[in-house]
């Protein structure tokens, strides 16, 4: 009852722990710009990743993350973000575009040693070969600097196919290799 | 397939309190899960204490909204973190947080969500926290400088394992 409740509350419960399972993790190598989760299983009811990000690069603190399915690279995604970067909070949508953000990627400058990007992701009726496909993102990057460059993000995607989602697959923006600090675990939840 | 979503441990005060602790924590798991559900009546705010480290070694980021305004804080250099945005009432609040790689040997990032309404005033806020430490987590401290959670605030540790 207690995780059910909880389950009903909050962004990323499994609604009882029976029905929570890991399906595979991913870690990055420092030579791949970027990192994908394939042969997803159609057997679960929703997705769920939970995962830290780095990449390489200096002398800047954050890139954008991008995220698509079963490699598609067209204008078939839709996305709305609201993001408070420690000074204000902001939204923007966007139509027609190729991939979904999922908030800011830290840099590896020296300035950012140690500290990595968290991100939870939910995908629901993934499996679906008749509904486009919802996403639900919450991330967030901390410097201990005062910048605008770090944000809290909360997100939704929307991919534009009836295709039941097989793969995962991250990038960022300006094609960052992702470090061994890139951990990404994919989790299914029952129905 | 093993489960992987664990309850490891769980409180519910049988009188006020002003903190709630969960210790011994193992390096079982691959990232952690705090949930808190708790009334005050001295307007208590929560805050996340680790391995009960009481220096300024935290920073955050917030995005909240509070009533019709939405907007983001930032603290650097901090010490330990407040999640909540407005002081804990006679009604209930609830708040989950999420720390990510907990065992690992990075500083440690976290993110939280707290639902605050009160029947006229009250936000909804979500956060990114860093730590500053590469030790593993072993505790987490839930508490309050000066006021105290209501008996029946419960708190639940979860432990989320990767394959």
């Amino acid at each position: 009852m207690l995780n059910t409740l909880l389950g009903t509350l909050s962004e990323g419960v499994a609604a009882s722990t029976s029905s929570y399972e890991s399906i595979a993790t991913a870690t990055g190598t420092g030579s791949s710009a970027t990192i994908s989760v394939s042969s997803i299983p159609s057997t679960y009811a929703s997705l769920q990743v939970r995962a830290t990000f780095k990449a390489t690069g200096t002398g800047f603190y954050v890139d954008d993350l991008l995220l698509r399915f079963n490699s598609d690279t067209g204008s078939n995604y839709t996305k709305h973000s609201l993001q408070g970067n420690g000074s204000t909070a902001t939204a923007v949508g966007t139509a027609s575009t190729t991939s979904i953000d999922c908030g800011r990627i830290l840099s590896s400058d020296a300035a950012l040693a140690n500290m990595t990007t968290t991100v939870i992701i939910d995908i629901h009726d993934y499996a679906s070969t008749t509904k486009y496909k919802t996403v639900r993102i919450f991330s967030g990057d901390e410097g201990n600097i005062s910048n605008t460059s770090f944000r809290v993000f909360l997100a939704s995607g929307l991919w534009q196919s009836t295709s039941a989602i097989t793969s995962l697959t991250f990038s960022t923006d300006a094609a960052l290799n992702f470090t061994s600090a890139t951990q990404v675990a994919l989790y299914g939840i029952k129905g | 397939m093993a489960t992987t979503y664990d309850k490891i441990a769980s409180t519910t005060l049988g009188s006020a309190s002003s903190s709630i602790t969960f210790s011994s924590i193992a390096a079982t798991y691959t990232d952690l899960r705090v949930t808190f559900v708790g009334a005050s009546t001295g307007g208590a705010n929560l805050r996340l204490q680790l391995n009960a480290d009481t220096g300024t070694n935290y920073s955050k980021t917030n995005l909240y909204g509070r009533g019709a305004t939405a907007d983001s804080a930032r603290s650097t250099n901090f010490g330990p973190i407040y999640i909540a945005d407005d002081g804990i009432t006679s009604t209930p609040h609830f708040y989950a947080i999420d720390l990510f790689s907990y065992a690992g040997s990075t500083y440690k990032t976290f993110l939280w969500e707290g639902s605050e309404d009160n029947n006229g005033s009250g936000s909804v806020v979500r956060g990114v926290g860093l730590w500053r430490n590469t030790a593993a987590i072993t505790s987490v401290i839930l508490y309050d400088n000066g006021n105290t959670f209501n008996s029946g605030t419960t708190a639940t540790l979860y432990g989320i394992k990767a394959a």
